[in-house]
């Protein structure tokens, strides 16, 4: 079992409470009616965010009348809901049994050590997540990672490095 | 004379491997030079080690060049398309003559793959002149009864190609007993086996088909609604199935009344799954379908009693479906002359790991393990020595080298340990740890476990943790027996698939690489020299130079010698962080 939960008070940054919640009352009311309308709720919340705001979980709740626990309970529940905010590039190293068998290990470990963080935290700069992710479905390039909607194949720990530079150099220009 | 075509693979492995640029590349030639050739996107050709693939069909035959990038791209237009001679150091597949790579698709039958590669998905128009719709307007038009459909699909032996291998017809056949005013149809595609993307393939490369089989499962069953649920980490998949949808409702073979049958209503909707491997268990599926957690519930009710919102529901995967249309088009008998006694048809499977030619097959049932891997996939990378192929993903195994005659059906399979799976096949070298693979699959069931089930919850943590400390060198007598222990029980007390298969991967690995698991905890040694806790670096005496670039590298300082004499590496002080092995450019650093 997966375990996440919201950071507490102290530990969260300021951007969890600079969100603008308008932005949502749109796809409430859009979804508020229809059955099983949890998922593609949060899913439109993240789209906008990033991650799903603690301010917005009330906001849902309140409006579309769902539970707060069956909200926070589906949130928990699947991998793809962040509780809280990443950074500007999310780098997914792949970790299917075909990435695996090529090292990719080895990739995250390089990875870690480039970006100074561990795997699921974000930089300082909000710049970068790293997240590992299993089987991104490219297993003849293994091993792979994604970063926004660009797949990056038969990696190594260098170039896997190499990329986020790139990606750093362009950033700060 | 026809024009010239050139078809650029676009499917996600093509892309990723810079596909994209290369299309856009000859598109510009195209432009620029006013060039009269038509330039295609077409799904996955299959030979993802070869990508990008581009294929040239011209008045003399087809050819297919690999490994292309732009220049080659240039190359490739300038002489083939333009001056009509083709540029052979680049072939890798062509009719006209044999090529080292021929066997990979000789040794193939395509029935689920029959349009990938072939035809540009995002146009409803190629499936139709493929035979596409044909199989589901021939229905309608014949007036043949749902029962004779049931009966063919029966008839043709398909079993679900998701893994759990029941006969697709009767699973029709049941929901077509339910009486309800509302059924539903339901696609799974919510391929999470890591190391699987067959269904990615026939989604991104030909959705037009798995669109068609829905809707004769519709007719047949007597279902208005399909849902297709699908991993949000496939958004090419999900893009390409839109584009299908909108097509054919504007065609009117999805919507009211289609093919002009009164009352014959069908509507399919795709669903973004939200991350969670146990969503591909069939209870589970639909509670997150209905917007929960989605968490199994007990079997019976069957969903074709009672399934998604309480109605009767039937759920197949993708690579079901896309079978669909060929077997009614065609009849019974072309699906069911491929195969054993069981085992009918076709399989599709994602050949990856240390393999030469790593891709997407489509074999007849009955081949051997054996001729897939050396035949198709031509051998072990770089010509190491084969150890063991991994089957099923999590919830299969490991089915050793001295078992690689055994024949590819869902009974045989079974019966090695390993499971047909949905066609996942990761081959392993002798350089691949088997206790480490055991470690990865136990550390992927055990965060996808839902937690409902205590022992498959709290059992396969423990079974990690014990896995774990055999990798680090810190396994102690007993741990082979309490693996076994727990293994049993978390298959005898989980409610869903995910629980009762996730102790295989440990149970394979005993059954055929005890010894490994005895080496990690009795010696202390990984013999495949994978687990670097286990290693020991050492320096060749005879193959240093002396250029003390190791030493440079230490972060320890445990390396030590004399510029231009051996070196050597205190073990008290190594930590066994492989850089030296990595930067020695002598091959001196030995691995025991």
């Amino acid at each position: 079992m997966r375990v996440k939960r919201i950071l507490s008070a102290e530990k969260q940054s300021t951007n969890q409470n600079e969100v603008d919640l308008s932005q949502i009352t749109s796809l409430i009311q859009k979804y508020k009616t229809k059955k099983g309308n949890i998922i593609p709720l949060l899913q439109g919340t993240q789209n906008l965010y990033g991650f799903v705001p603690r301010k917005a979980f009330l906001k849902i709740s309140e409006e579309a009348n769902i539970p707060l626990n069956d909200l926070y309970g589906v949130a928990t529940f699947y991998a793809q809901f962040r509780l809280n905010p990443v950074g500007k590039h999310i780098v997914k190293v792949c970790h299917g049994t075909a990435c695996h068998v090529q090292n990719a290990t080895a990739i995250s470990i390089a990875l870690e050590e480039a970006l100074n963080i561990k795997d699921g935290e974000t930089t300082p700069d909000n710049l970068f997540t790293l997240e590992s992710v299993a089987c991104l479905g490219c297993c003849s390039l293994a091993p792979v990672m994604m970063i926004g909607d660009d797949t990056f194949g038969k990696l190594s720990g260098k170039s896997a490095v190499n990329i986020i530079k790139e990606i750093k150099m362009k950033e700060n220009n | 004379m026809e024009k010239t075509q050139v078809l650029v693979g676009l499917a996600s492995c093509g892309i990723a491997a810079g596909a994209g640029k290369v299309y856009d590349k000859i598109l510009d030639i195209r432009q620029a030079e006013k060039l009269d050739f038509s330039v295609k996107r077409t799904g996955c050709i299959g030979m993802c080690y070869r990508e990008p693939l581009i294929e040239v069909i011209d008045a003399t035959g087809s050819y297919l060049y690999g490994d292309v990038d732009e220049n080659k791209a240039l190359e490739i237009v300038e002489k083939h398309v333009k001056s009509g001679e083709p540029v052979k150091e680049y072939i890798v597949f062509t009719d006209l003559f044999k090529t080292e790579d021929n066997e990979f698709i000789e040794g193939q039958v395509k029935i689920a793959l029959r349009n990938c590669g072939v035809i540009d998905p995002e146009d409803i128009n190629e499936y139709e002149t493929r035979g596409g719709y044909k199989a589901i307007s021939g229905l309608v038009e014949g007036k043949v009864t749902p029962e004779a459909v049931i009966q063919n699909v029966i008839d043709s032996g398909i079993r679900g190609r998701g893994g759990g291998g029941f006969p697709t017809g009767t699973k029709w056949k049941f929901a077509y007993n339910s009486k309800s005013d509302v059924k539903y149809i339901i696609c799974n595609a919510d391929e999470g086996d890591p190391g699987a993307f067959m269904d990615r393939s026939v989604l991104e490369g030909d959705p037009h088909s798995v669109l068609e089989g829905m809707t004769i499962a519709a007719y047949a069953i007597g279902a208005s609604d399909g849902v297709i649920y699908c991993r949000a980490e496939y958004p090419l998949a999900i893009k390409r199935l839109n584009i299908a949808i909108e097509q054919s409702k504007k065609k009117g073979y999805l919507g009211k009344n289609i093919f002009g049958k009164e009352g014959f209503n069908f509507d399919i909707y795709v669903k973004e799954g939200a991350g969670a491997f146990v969503c591909g268990e069939e209870t589970a599926l639909m509670a997150s379908v209905e917007g929960k957690r989605g968490m199994p519930r007990k079997r019976p009710p069957f969903p074709a009693v009672s399934g998604l919102w309480k109605q009767p529901t039937n759920i197949n995967n993708v690579e079901t479906f896309a079978n669909i249309p060929s077997i009614i088009l065609n009849g019974p008998q072309s699906f069911n002359c491929y195969g054993t006694e069981k085992s009918k048809g076709t399989k599709v499977f994602a050949l990856t790991g240390k393999i030469k030619r790593g891709g997407l097959v489509e074999v007849p049932m009955g081949i051997t393990i054996r001729e897939v891997i050396f035949k198709l996939g031509g051998g072990i990378q770089n010509n190491k020595k084969f150890k063991a192929v991994q089957m099923g993903g999590p919830s299969g195994g490991c089915i050793p080298e001295f078992l690689a005659d055994t024949i590819i059906d869902y009974d045989s399979v079974n019966a090695t340990g390993a499971i047909m799976g949905s066609g996942g096949m990761v081959v392993m070298d002798e350089t691949t740890c088997m206790v480490d693979m055991a470690r990865f699959f136990l550390d992927f069931t055990q965060k996808e476990s839902c937690g409902k089930c205590t022992f498959c919850r709290i059992g396969t943590k423990r079974m990690l943790e014990i896995l774990t400390r055999i990798c680090e060198g810190e396994g102690k007598e007993g741990d082979i027996e309490m693996l076994e222990e727990l293994a049993v029980h978390i298959k005898n007390t989980s409610l869903c698939g995910l629980g009762q298969t996730a102790p295989n991967p440990v149970i394979t690995s005993l059954k055929y690489f005890r010894n490994e698991f005895e080496a990690h905890i009795n010696n202390k040694k990984c013999p495949a020299g994978t687990c670097k806790k286990l290693l020991t670096y050492t320096v060749i005496a005879d193959k240093c130079t002396g250029c003390t670039v190791c030493a440079k590298n230490c972060s320890v300082n445990a390396i030590s010698g004399e510029r231009k004499q051996p070196h050597f590496i205190n073990q008290d002080a190594c930590i066994k962080c492989g850089v030296c092995y990595n930067k020695c450019k002598f091959e001196a650093i030995s691995l025991t």
